[in-house]
């Protein structure tokens, strides 16, 4: 199996096909809402007005384009040579609002008055919440109650931001359910509202959109990479939740074979304790939130709820694009406990002055594993998807426990 | 034919529209669905649909959601809940829909799920989150084993999506009342009995609704205009309500005898 970049992309309203993965497993209800969005989307990519509107606000309003930098002291530790993407710089302090302003835009394009979504660490809530006041529409956020206390900074914030954030009690009360309760949302008010999904996960157009909206950052990340470091990097690593930083960061170079693309899952307490977030490593094919992936999953097809530090990483599935690459081999994934994403976490702050997300520190964990494999010529590039302010207190009662 | 379009047919005869009683499996207990899925026959349900509890119900209100969870916590899996219909066979011919979500059945293997259920004595799939373009798998199986396939419309369903479901049908199409999950409110189940009356008059086949429908009056509101009415949450908040499992038997019982009440096409 190759990997071919080309059927990502359906030319015409399709069931958005990763291989096997991805389709719309959806409510009848959902399925004439998701043709009109995948309608709407095509038509805005082949608009040079909307391109431009986005194009503006990326630069002018979200920071764009955001550095990539030569981290010296901390390549110095890892033992190879270590470049960061910096979307912890973009405005809300991560790449989430690199989709979130295409998509609020796309909104008011098809004329929807009423916005919702999922948010796990609050990042792609806030990034919402951003965009929503930005362009003056109303925003409903679901946020698991689990994550509404560890993310406490973030529900300040959106609703600041003039968002309304529902802390969803059912289930984990984590991200899957937060995800749950706004497509019951959806399912209730299709006809005005927009689901702004914040990952490369959901039914199709999701996992092409939110991949396409996050492309800026491999698109620069390559260029820069050519002009600072005169190469392409050896190896290009990010974090595996939902999917959609690492999807962004490799769309730059799924074409440059000789680059190896590589995802870290959270492996929570650990792989083997059951109390993990890594699907792709060890979870199984099914269908959760619209889409075929990889899941984790009891034996009789029951969702089962993952664990991770990191809210924004404690999710049972994976964007579908992921699955494909991981069986054709194009992408690899690994995964970090919980233990390892703290002691990375403290090491950029202490080496590099930059407090990573928790989400992001997973990456960072992952980077001797490479390192290792690839020597000290490589040059490793590294997707700093989030700040990691959100996470002071998580970081700070762990640190505590350990003593 | 199968039992469920015998089921239609019998209930036209009679001049009045089919009674479709929805139970989650598991919900006390499978014993408990046995005895549940019996008496909704005794009192007049001419289907059963046989929910299939799912970690992940997106097209279901809180009641089903809770009952699900109290299914799941009991350990009823899609095999339990075979094992289940061939208990129920044995005491009653009512048809048995198999309703749920598709990775359970995805897990349990599409072609497998088809033999086991034909087997077990079930007599169709309904799953909410498999429309007709992702259904093939499990389509094609289920029809050869001669089950029923049951697609749904909702009311955002174009011409062309409601064709496909017609297309997909082998006896009756579901139609979803409203925009939203199962338990909500109705919003005007006046208005959406005569779209899904039209609907069914232009497809000529039989039509149920559901969704927020709860009572007689309901039922009686729905009756006139299509072949087929579908009561859930409410059968599911009666059997919560209940103090003992058969305490549930008895008023499944009762409500669904009064619902009878309302099919009766004046």
């Amino acid at each position: 199996m190759r990997y071919v970049p080309r059927l990502m992309q359906p030319p015409e309203p399709a069931s958005g096909r990763y291989g096997p993965y991805g389709g719309r497993y959806v409510a009848e209800t959902l399925m004439p809402a998701l043709d009109e969005l995948t309608q709407a989307y095509q038509e805005s990519q082949r608009d040079p007005a909307f391109q431009a509107e986005l194009d503006s606000l990326l630069h002018q309003y979200a920071g764009r384009e955001t550095p990539t930098y030569f981290a010296a002291r901390l390549s110095e530790e890892i033992g190879a040579r270590i470049w960061l993407k910096r979307e912890d710089l973009c405005h809300t302090g991560a790449h989430k609002v690199n989709n979130t302003l295409g998509q609020i835009l796309l909104a008011k394009r098809m004329g929807k008055t009423r916005i919702i979504a999922e948010t796990g660490a609050g990042q792609h809530g806030v990034a919402t919440a951003t965009a929503c006041a930005l362009m003056g529409l109303p925003c409903e956020v679901y946020m698991g109650a689990e994550d509404v206390r560890r993310q406490a900074p973030n529900v300040r914030r959106m609703e600041l931001l003039g968002a309304q954030v529902h802390s969803v009690t059912s289930g984990s009360s984590t991200l899957k359910d937060a995800m749950n309760e706004a497509l019951r949302d959806w399912v209730t008010n299709v006809r005005n509202t927009h689901y702004c999904v914040g990952s490369v996960a959901g039914p199709h157009p999701y996992p092409v959109i939110v991949r396409d909206f996050q492309t800026v950052i491999g698109q620069e990340a390559r260029a820069q990479m050519l002009e600072q470091a005169g190469k392409l990097p050896d190896a290009v690593v990010a974090c595996v939740g939902g999917g959609s930083n690492a999807m962004g960061i490799f769309a730059g170079f799924i074409d440059d074979e000789a680059v190896r693309l590589i995802g870290v899952e959270a492996a929570g307490d650990g792989i083997e304790t059951g109390r993990h977030a890594a699907p792709l490593c060890a979870g199984s094919v099914g269908v959760l939130h619209g889409a075929k992936s990889y899941v984790l999953q009891t034996a009789d097809g029951q969702i089962v709820e993952a664990h991770s530090i990191s809210a924004g990483l404690d999710y049972p599935g994976v964007g579908p694009e992921h699955a494909w690459l991981k069986d054709t081999g194009r992408a690899t994934y690994g995964s970090v406990t919980d233990d390892a994403a703290l002691d990375a976490f403290q090491q950029l702050c202490r080496t590099e002055g930059i407090i990573p997300a928790l989400e992001t520190s997973h990456a960072f964990a992952y980077l001797p594993t490479v390192a290792k494999e690839l020597g000290p010529d490589a040059d490793i590039l590294v997707c700093l998807s989030g700040r990691g302010d959100k996470d002071l207190e998580t970081v700070l009662e762990k640190l505590q426990e350990r003593g | 034919m199968g039992r469920i379009a015998d089921a239609f047919e019998n209930a036209r005869k009679e001049n009045r529209a089919a009674l479709v009683i929805y139970l989650c499996a598991g919900d006390p207990d499978l014993g408990t669905t046995a005895d549940l899925v019996v008496a909704a026959a005794e009192a007049g349900a001419d289907v059963i649909e046989l929910g299939v509890p799912f970690s992940d119900p997106t097209a279901d209100g809180p009641a089903i959601q809770r009952a699900a969870e109290r299914s799941l916590r009991g350990g009823t899996t899609l095999a339990k809940v075979l094992d289940t219909v061939r208990v129920i066979r044995g005491r009653t011919d009512v048809p048995i829909l198999l309703f749920g979500y598709y990775n359970p059945i995805l897990s349990y293997g599409e072609k497998k799920v088809a033999d086991d259920a034909a087997d077990s004595g079930a007599d169709g799939f309904l799953v909410v989150n498999l429309p007709p373009e992702e259904s093939a798998g499990l389509r094609a199986p289920a029809v050869a084993r001669g089950l029923d396939f049951v697609p749904l419309v909702a009311p955002t369903s174009n011409p062309e999506r409601i064709a496909q479901a017609a297309d997909a049908a082998t006896s009756f199409i579901y139609y979803v009342s409203m925009t939203g999950v199962t338990g909500s409110k109705a919003v005007d189940l006046a208005s959406a009995s005569e779209r899904a009356g039209a609907l069914q008059r232009e497809l000529g086949c039989p039509v149920a609704i559901g969704f927020g429908v709860k009572t007689k009056d309901d039922v009686a509101t729905v009756a006139p205009h299509v072949d087929g009415v579908v009561v859930g949450s409410a059968v599911v908040r009666t059997i919560e309500d209940a103090a003992s499992p058969e305490q549930a038997v008895a008023s499944v019982r009762e409500l669904v005898a009064g619902l009878t009440k309302g099919l009766i096409r004046q």
